[in-house]
């Protein structure tokens, strides 16, 4: 195995034109668990440490541009604000210790439905900055992840960049794990207010071959809720319409039996995930602070 | 020897600093969590090089061929070794029964057996070049169950079975068969008002100790080899690696190395013969380490098990008699499967009078994963089970849990089915008593004034799965029965080395076992009974080797009682030669010497009275005085085959738990709040190390009733998740507030008065998880762990 150290972007655009194959590596935390357990031997590693705009991020008028590589744990403590569904899902990455390894880049790369940064980054909106000594081109995150560990970069395409829709109301994110901390998804749901278009998107992850959005849901929601005058009214939102878009987001699930969970209880689960989102967010965005109340 | 509560020794614990009954910290603890500790995996040797195993791919199958060549053919390969390789006529090794091939021969009968061994001079060089071997396998069925392992046309795991079980086991896919029958339950159970009954299933736990499997052997000049490796018990390593290397023990030298835990999964050999064999062939120093997928593969689990238990009890709440069949999968070699077995039927009744029992345990030879020893040891599967009898027999009668387990409990004087009598204090009802008065935690304990709430303190935790919603309380109690110490009439002997003379103008006394210091705190245990009973403060631990007698094994919650119980007695013998020689020397000078108890303290030879008649220095000058004593623990009785009676155990353990748990009912998730203990451990020697292993016990038990298992592929007999990704441990916040309430009602029989410690809060802690759950559902759940779709039915 070749380990490739570019110095700078440019260096590392032409590493990966070079050598297609190589496999792009910063915190570690995926690649390095993959080498460990003899799961893939990539010819080349390619090391994006030594670039130093990787960690680094933006906050602009409409978008937050995070690096790729800004570790999880600088997302939950500066970015709270800008991008607070990403934030709660860093937050539910693994220890501190690889939050402080691991960062979006790495799970765009992997493209694994446990991702926990897809759910929130789908329910918030993003585009990733993916570029190639042929260009830069930004890939909308509903077209980003197009099969089981797969996505949509060409070979010789790093990620630089995702750009994220800074936060124009509450944003929530769950996740179901058989343990209280440090534990892989065994589903996920990201969940994001929008009162400036007046819409709700969501995000859904380990219950399908690719993290989705529960795009039925959403319509039903977003038609819903303009029926109702909610978005003026501020009223709590009818326990029959929750009801009803936590069928819907349930639905949008095509999950698997694992040893993590069955199909049957992802599926569940992730219902019981969208009503419970629905509710804080909604809460939050009636001005009520505390998200305990008036929940589901 | 060994009498308990001598008044004088007592005396000098509470004298001499750092004596019994004070919490003198581990020596090892700060090197520990601090990372500056060596543990076996950080050994080094110049110009070694590193063995790696080859493991089956498949869970059974005949090996049609091994071809080694393009694996020997690597640069940096130095020995490539199968089962044609063995120097020794003796080919297979075991605890008890010699069933398990050092390499696979012919047949591999679970999924990671070894096959093939490669040295190499490098890790990854050895890896490679292992998977350059070729094995072609012809793929058998596979026996998983009960069911399968007895079906009339069944493939027998092993063939031609010569072992002393073989002839009384009713098939010769069953490793052992212990029944024990008592009065007449069937006519006991004529006189019940209320029976239940249940089928109850217990998933396969993992030890999971953090230091996986290492060694490292190296040869000598002599022909032997040097073997530093963590382990259990090193001489019975010893007893089973030297006859497969064709060696005779003396040539066979190992020394303890740094133990990262082992909670019984270091009772079998792992890699110790392996390093051997490559260490031989190729004359070089060989390490062994392996990572956590392979140690999954590398030592036995716990048994998973199917019980079914009936209990009848009259309307006022007394128990008329019980029933039980108990089913483990010891999976494909024999293990500790026979020992368990006979703790799981002699422990089966749980901590209870019941005079009519009918009882059944056995043991099955599948292509599962080989299971043997763990932490409680056939008892934990009993108690799970028997506890959810007793909370559906209170349910029945109206009657409060905890009462109704009171009025049913085991005292001093019970008689047992296996007809022993419980001859030391056995606080049953007093430990529910009191761990039912320990105050509970406040409620809605996540809710922040003004804030969101804290999802640390509600179930999921940082996952954020709720805020409050459908989450409820519930609370649980369970007890149970634990053995101490090796059982059914094994020589369950210890051996202690102690020294004293006088180092730099200071009396100093040396403690040389071979006892394996597996986390259990043994070593400091050991340092505070030499200060106490030979009233010295430097103590030197040895480090554990064979160079000394066998220490036995550091299981079966045994090792303070029965190393420590060595050590006090050469302490003893070491005193009274420390007191001749005093006598000699200065017994003209003061009549004491010759009239009054002398006791060693605070570095002098002391009067009972108090009056210091010399200081050791003047005693021992030069001279140093060295024993080296074995000692045992009462004798025990082999159980009946047919009736199970037999004076089987040498003493019983009690622990209780209360669990207070907060279920979010609609996402299955569980946070458990607090585990409430109360334990009679005797005397306490260490207070510290004491509450230490309760919470810890404590916490395996959580683990194995909320996420811990093994998940086996029924159709395939293959392990579906060795990882720490998917077998989860819980986390610090997975871990409720563990308030201890120790015990100290000495046991006449034993050193002190102590009782073993270590086991007993792993049996109570899983049901009562279990009933707390029960408690806030509603849910029958006979299985464990509890897995979130088993709470929401989906």
């Amino acid at each position: 195995m070749d380990f490739l150290r570019p110095a700078s972007w440019e260096e590392a655009l032409a590493a990966k034109a070079e050598h297609p194959t190589a496999v792009p590596i910063a915190g570690g935390t995926d690649v390095m668990v993959e080498i460990n357990f003899d799961h893939r031997r990539p010819e080349y590693l390619l090391d994006l440490n030594r670039i130093g705009e990787l960690t680094e991020w933006e906050v602009g008028q409409e978008n937050v541009r995070l690096g790729a590589s800004v570790p999880y744990s600088h997302i939950m403590e500066h970015l709270r604000a800008e991008l607070p569904g990403l934030a709660l899902a860093s937050h539910t990455v693994a220890s501190p210790q690889i939050r402080n390894r691991g960062g979006v880049g790495g799970n765009l790369g992997t493209a694994s439905p446990a991702g926990d940064a897809h759910p929130a980054l789908l329910a918030a909106g993003a585009e990733v900055e993916a570029e190639s000594v042929r260009g830069t081109r930004m890939i909308p995150i509903d077209a980003f992840y197009t099969g089981v560990k797969r996505n949509a970069l060409e070979p010789d395409e790093l990620i630089r960049a995702v750009h994220i829709r800074k936060a124009d109301g509450p944003q929530q994110y769950s996740k179901v794990g058989t343990r209280n901390a440090m534990v892989i998804a065994v589903c996920a749901f990201g969940l994001a207010l929008h009162p400036e278009t007046r819409t709700v998107r969501t995000g859904i992850g380990s219950a399908a071959p690719t993290p989705v959005r529960a795009k039925e849901a959403e319509e039903f929601l977003n038609a819903a809720l303009e029926e109702g005058g909610f978005w003026d009214s501020r009223t709590i939102i009818t326990p029959s319409i929750a009801k009803q878009f936590a069928a819907l987001a349930a639905g949008a699930c095509n999950p698997i039996d694992d040893v993590r969970g069955t199909a049957s209880y992802r599926r569940h689960a992730v219902g019981i995930m969208a009503r419970r989102t629905l509710g804080w967010t909604w809460e939050s965005y009636r001005g009520n602070g505390r998200s305990t109340e008036g929940a589901a | 020897m060994g009498v308990t509560g001598n008044p004088t020794s007592i005396n000098q614990g509470t004298r001499t600093k750092g004596g019994i009954g004070e919490s003198t910290l581990r020596p090892d603890g700060i090197l520990k969590v601090t990372g500056e500790f060596a543990y076996s995996s950080d050994m080094w040797h110049e110009d070694m090089l590193w063995g790696h195993t080859l493991r089956s791919t498949v869970a059974h199958a005949e090996i049609v061929s091994i071809d080694t060549s393009e694996a020997l053919a690597t640069s940096g390969v130095y020995a490539v070794l199968t089962y044609d390789d063995l120097p020794s006529t003796v080919k297979n090794y075991g605890l008890e029964i010699q069933d398990t091939p050092v390499l696979a021969h012919g047949k591999v009968r679970h999924h990671g057996e070894p096959v093939a061994l490669v040295a190499a001079d490098h890790p990854e060089t050895a890896r490679r070049a292992a998977a350059k071997i070729r094995i072609d396998y012809r793929e058998l069925p596979v026996i998983t169950d009960e069911a399968s392992a007895t079906a009339p046309d069944a493939i027998l795991v092993h063939e031609g079975r010569d072992d002393h079980h073989a002839e009384h086991v009713p098939h010769p896919n069953i490793v052992h068969r212990q029944p024990i029958v008592r009065g007449d339950a069937d006519a006991a159970a004529a006189r019940a008002d209320v029976v239940v009954s249940g089928e109850y299933v217990f998933g396969m736990q993992d030890q999971a100790f953090l230091g996986p499997e290492s060694g490292l052997a190296v040869p000598a000049e002599d022909g032997g080899v040097d073997l530093y490796v963590a382990t259990q018990w090193l001489h019975s390593d010893l007893r089973q690696i030297a006859p497969v290397l064709g060696l005779p023990e003396d040539k066979v030298r190992m020394t303890l190395s740094g133990v990262g835990g082992a909670f019984g999964g270091r009772e079998d050999l792992s890699m110790q013969i392996h390093a051997c064999l490559l260490a031989l062939r190729t004359g070089k120093p060989v390490k062994i380490v392996y990572n956590r997928f392979e140690s999954f593969f590398g030592h036995v689990h716990r048994h998973p098990a199917k019980l079914w238990y009936e209990h009848g009890a009259t309307r006022d709440g007394k128990l008329t008699h019980m029933k039980c069949r108990i089913v483990l999968d010891g999976g494909a070699y024999a293990s500790a499967s026979p020992a368990v077995v006979g703790n799981a039927s002699s422990l089966s009744v749980g901590p209870y009078v019941i005079d009519d029992v009918d009882i059944e345990a056995i043991a099955l030879y599948t292509n599962n994963p080989p299971c043997g020893a763990m932490r409680g040891f056939g008892a934990v599967q009993a108690c799970f089970a028997y506890e959810a009898q007793m909370d559906k027999l209170a349910a029945e009668l109206g009657m409060d849990p905890v009462e109704f387990r009171q009025l049913n409990a085991m005292e001093q004087g019970t008689l047992l089915p296996t007809g022993q009598v419980v001859d030391s204090p056995a606080p049953v009802a007093e430990l529910l008593r009191r761990v039912k008065a320990m105050p509970l935690p406040p409620e809605r304990q996540w809710e922040v004034a003004g804030e969101q709430a804290d999802v640390r303190a509600l179930p999921g935790g940082l996952s954020n799965t709720t805020h409050g919603e459908g989450v409820v309380r519930g609370i649980g109690y369970a007890v149970g029965l634990k053995n101490v110490g090796f059982s059914e009439g094994f020589d369950d002997y210890s051996t202690a080395r102690v020294r004293m003379e006088v180092v730099a103008g200071e009396p100093v006394a040396t403690v040389h076992t071979a006892m394996a210091e597996v986390g259990q705190g043994g070593v400091t245990v050991h340092a505070q009974i030499a200060r106490t009973e030979l009233g010295v403060s430097q103590v030197t631990i040895h480090p554990a080797d064979t160079q000394v007698g066998s220490a036995g094994s550091t299981s079966a919650s045994r090792q303070t009682y029965v190393t420590g119980g060595a050590v006090k007695h050469s302490c003893e013998a070491v005193r009274e030669k420390v007191l001749e020689i005093g006598r000699r020397k200065f017994g003209t000078y003061h009549p004491a010497w010759a009239t009054a108890e002398l006791l060693l303290e605070g570095g002098k030879v002391v009067t009972d009275g108090g009056e210091v008649l010399a200081d050791l220095v003047d005693v021992l000058e030069d001279e140093a005085v060295d024993i080296e004593l074995e000692w045992r623990h009462r004798p025990t009785e082999a159980f009946d085959l047919r009736t199970g009676q037999g004076n089987g155990h040498v003493q019983y353990s009690f622990a209780a738990h209360r669990a207070v748990v907060e279920v979010d009912t609609e996402l299955g998730l569980v946070k458990v709040v607090e585990l409430a203990c109360a334990q009679d451990v005797g005397k306490a020697l260490n207070p510290l190390s004491v509450v230490g292993q309760i919470q810890g016990g404590t916490t395996q038990g959580l683990g194995v009733a909320v996420m811990e298992e093994i998940i086996v592929d029924p159709k395939t007999a293959k392990v579906r998740n060795p990882s720490f990704t998917d077998y989860l441990i819980p986390t610090i916040l997975d871990t409720p507030t563990v308030p201890v309430d120790v015990l100290e009602l000495a046991d006449d029989h034993a050193p002190y008065g102590l009782r073993g410690v270590g086991e007993a809060p792993t049996l109570s802690s899983t049901p009562a998880v279990l009933a707390a759950i029960r408690n806030a559902t509603g849910l029958e759940l006979n299985r464990t762990p509890v897995r979130p779709e088993h709470l929401t039915g989906t």
